[in-house]
């Protein structure tokens, strides 16, 4: 049988109606994350964070008196795909982009939104070299890996300044940024490092690094790498009888760690994001998550914070034009959000440090008392 | 001060060196042996050895669940079972895929024993995860031999178990190929299948004896490896394959002792390279002392010039 030309058109076009029929009224917030794929169950939890702040901020009202609406694309955790999931939301004429999840999707993506000036929060990308390009349409909600080597390089030169302090690395981007920062921090305090040594990610055999460490009788150890190789080394540190206290990053802050090291990873310790779910100020955001569906991960907090931060900043400037939102942003003021107070520096970090000192106790990790 | 702990530091770097070399010299000889009585590199042997360690680890979590809480006895019982099941998977790798491509050009086998290889890895990594695997630590405790001031000069139960196991294998072994019907039947294999079947020698059950031999000795590194390290994945096969595979070579492939002091030389320079240099290029520093030597004697450091065979 022939369908008739103009009758297949109309059913194709149908979906498209109904997509893009809404929104013109509406301010839509677009949100460009992992739907499917292996980082999909992240991804979706970032997305739930997009949908609650937008109903909550709908709730009170909306934006300079419109509603918001969520326009969400799958990137697929591919750098590739989240090109074309940003053209698409660019397409869309999205006043925001909550997004991407990784430093490896963001980045090409955040080259996208600002040559069509689009204001672009990632919730969950930690990568200096992003707020390294100079884009002034990209900010982020979450923290920066080198913020993890400061807190630990100060926790260092508290500690330990007298002692002898040694960091090893796995030659990895992460491993080693890590590394470098906590190296810059102690140089800034003037303490020295008396073991500079690397490894290689995947080796099993750490043995000659622990032999290394004995003899430089050194008194804390930072690794910047992690956590299989975090595990072996604590492990055979600890068998060849090396007391040292272990510090790492927030790699650590895997179950995996504790079934590797065992029992000898007891007071292992690493810098990870201070559980914003205890602070006052995700109280309001919590308390609508678990009306709507229950206990939300710690990523859509930082989800919400995005649409948060820009809704705020919008209404602050009177207007959704990418310019003026971006000059509040990078103003300096600060905004209250679910993850807290959050104030950005010129190139679209945060001011804040959220990271804090953890311990391993018994199989499980908690803050370190201050 | 500065001498004595210069020369406790080396020495920890030698036991280091030697506990990793023995753990090599034992594959090795998985594959020495095999090449020596069919002329063919079991690529797959790397393998064997990642399985062993999975059933051990597996064997290992299943005893601390029962409650059994004496090491000794675990230990016989892991050796055992691993070495049961994994001779099992050399008997079968044999069978499968070596032994119909015997007669067939020399390329076929080669190819058969790659595609074993990434078969059984990937069998392992949908089976298992992909994830590594860990083991509390089971063996713990050592002797401090020396110490000076803050460093110790240790050798721990594992590096012992590990060294002196790997000894009385090893001093087995050469009974083994010396003294026994066995050994008599691998050496008339080795130098003329032809000949040995004419005199009736089963070469099929010798061939077959000689996987499961290689394996069982695989298994008992993958074991210690286990208990070494706690810590396992479904790759460890490759990377510790090409070791051993290289101390075959540097020893001269086809000779026992070679393979035994090849795996422990390879051992130590990997330790004394990480040590004093640098661990980055560890491999670097191997590999080209292997080129050096096969360079001088093309037949590895105790291994014969091959005879033109007519």
């Amino acid at each position: 049988m022939r369908v008739p030309f103009f009758a297949r058109a109309a059913v194709l076009a149908l979906p498209l109606l109904s997509i893009s029929l809404p929104a013109f009224a509406d301010i839509k917030i677009g949100v460009g994350v992992p739907l499917s794929g292996r980082l999909a169950a992240v991804g979706t939890q970032l997305r739930r964070g997009a949908d609650q702040a937008v109903a909550d901020i709908n709730a009170k009202g909306g934006v300079l008196g419109q509603k918001l609406v969520v326009d969400a694309v799958d990137d697929g955790g591919e750098p590739t795909q989240s090109v074309a999931a940003a053209n698409r939301l660019v397409t869309d004429r999205v006043a925001m982009v909550m997004g991407h999840m990784t430093t490896g999707t963001t980045m090409p993506a955040a080259q996208v939104y600002a040559d069509e000036g689009v204001i672009v929060i990632t919730p969950s990308s930690t990568s200096p070299e992003l707020t390294a390009q100079g884009w002034d349409t990209l900010f982020r909600t979450c923290g920066r890996d080198d913020q993890q080597g400061q807190v630990i390089g100060a926790y260092l030169a508290d500690h330990y300044k007298g002692g002898k302090i040694a960091i090893v690395d796995d030659q990895t981007t992460y491993g080693k940024g890590l590394a470098d920062a906590v190296r810059a921090t102690l140089k800034a305090r003037g303490v020295p490092v008396a073991l500079n040594g690397t490894l290689t990610a995947g080796e099993k055999d750490f043995s000659s690094m622990v032999t290394r460490l004995k003899s430089a009788d050194v008194d804390a150890v930072f690794y910047g790498g992690l956590y299989p190789e975090a595990g072996l080394l604590v492990r055979q540190s600890r068998t060849a009888g090396l007391k040292a206290a272990f510090l790492a990053g927030d790699t650590l802050a895997s179950d995996e760690f504790w079934t590797t090291a065992g029992a000898m990873g007891e007071g292992v310790m690493m810098a990870y994001n201070a559980d914003v779910r205890q602070s006052p100020a995700a109280k309001e955001a919590l308390d609508s998550f678990r009306k709507n569906g229950g206990e939300p991960n710690i990523f859509s907090l930082y989800s919400y914070a995005a649409v948060q931060v820009w809704a705020q900043a919008a209404a602050k400037a009177g207007s959704t034009d990418p310019k003026k939102v971006a000059a509040v942003l990078h103003s300096g003021q600060e905004f209250m959000t679910a993850v807290g107070p959050v104030s950005y520096d010129a190139k679209g970090d945060r001011k804040q440090n959220d990271y804090v000192i953890y311990a391993w106790h018994n199989g499980a990790y908690a803050p370190l008392a201050k | 001060m500065g001498f004595t702990l210069a020369v406790g530091t080396f020495l920890q770097h030698l036991i280091n060196g030697l506990t990793l070399g023995a753990i090599y010299g034992l594959i090795a000889i998985g594959y020495t042996m095999v090449y020596g009585i069919i002329r063919m590199i079991n690529f797959a042997h790397g393998e064997i050895y990642m399985i062993g360690a999975f059933i051990a680890v597996t064997t290992f979590t299943l005893l601390l669940g029962a409650g059994v809480t004496s090491v000794p006895l675990a230990l016989v019982i892991v050796l055992a079972i691993s070495c049961t099941f994994t001779a099992a998977y050399g008997w079968t790798i044999e069978r499968v895929a070596y032994r119909p491509l015997r007669t067939a050009p020399k390329l076929a086998p080669f190819i058969s024993a790659i595609g074993m290889s990434i078969l059984l890895q990937n069998f392992v990594m949908l089976t298992q995860g992909a994830r590594s695997k860990s083991l509390p630590p089971v063996m713990t405790g050592g002797v401090t031999l020396w110490h000076d001031g803050d460093f110790s000069l240790g050798l721990t139960n594992i590096q012992m178990f590990i060294i002196l196991l790997t000894v009385a294998l090893m001093a087995g072994f050469t009974l083994v190929i010396n003294r026994t019907a066995l050994g008599r039947a691998q050496r008339a294999c080795e130098q003329d299948r032809t000949m040995a079947a004419l005199l009736g020698i089963n070469v099929d059950r010798t061939i077959s004896l000689t996987f499961v031999l290689g394996a069982g000795l695989a298994a008992v590194a993958g074991v210690m490896v286990t208990l070494y390290y706690g810590v396992i994945d479904f790759y460890i096969g490759f990377l510790a394959g090409m070791k051993a595979f290289t101390a075959a070579v540097l020893g001269g492939i086809g000779s026992l002792p070679g393979a035994m002091l090849g795996g422990l030389l390879i051992g130590l320079i990997e330790a004394f390279f990480s040590g004093y240099v640098s661990s980055a290029y560890k491999d670097v520093a191997a590999f080209s002392i292997l080129i050096l030597v096969l360079v001088v004697r093309p037949s590895g450091l105790l291994g014969r010039p091959d005879i033109e065979k007519v």
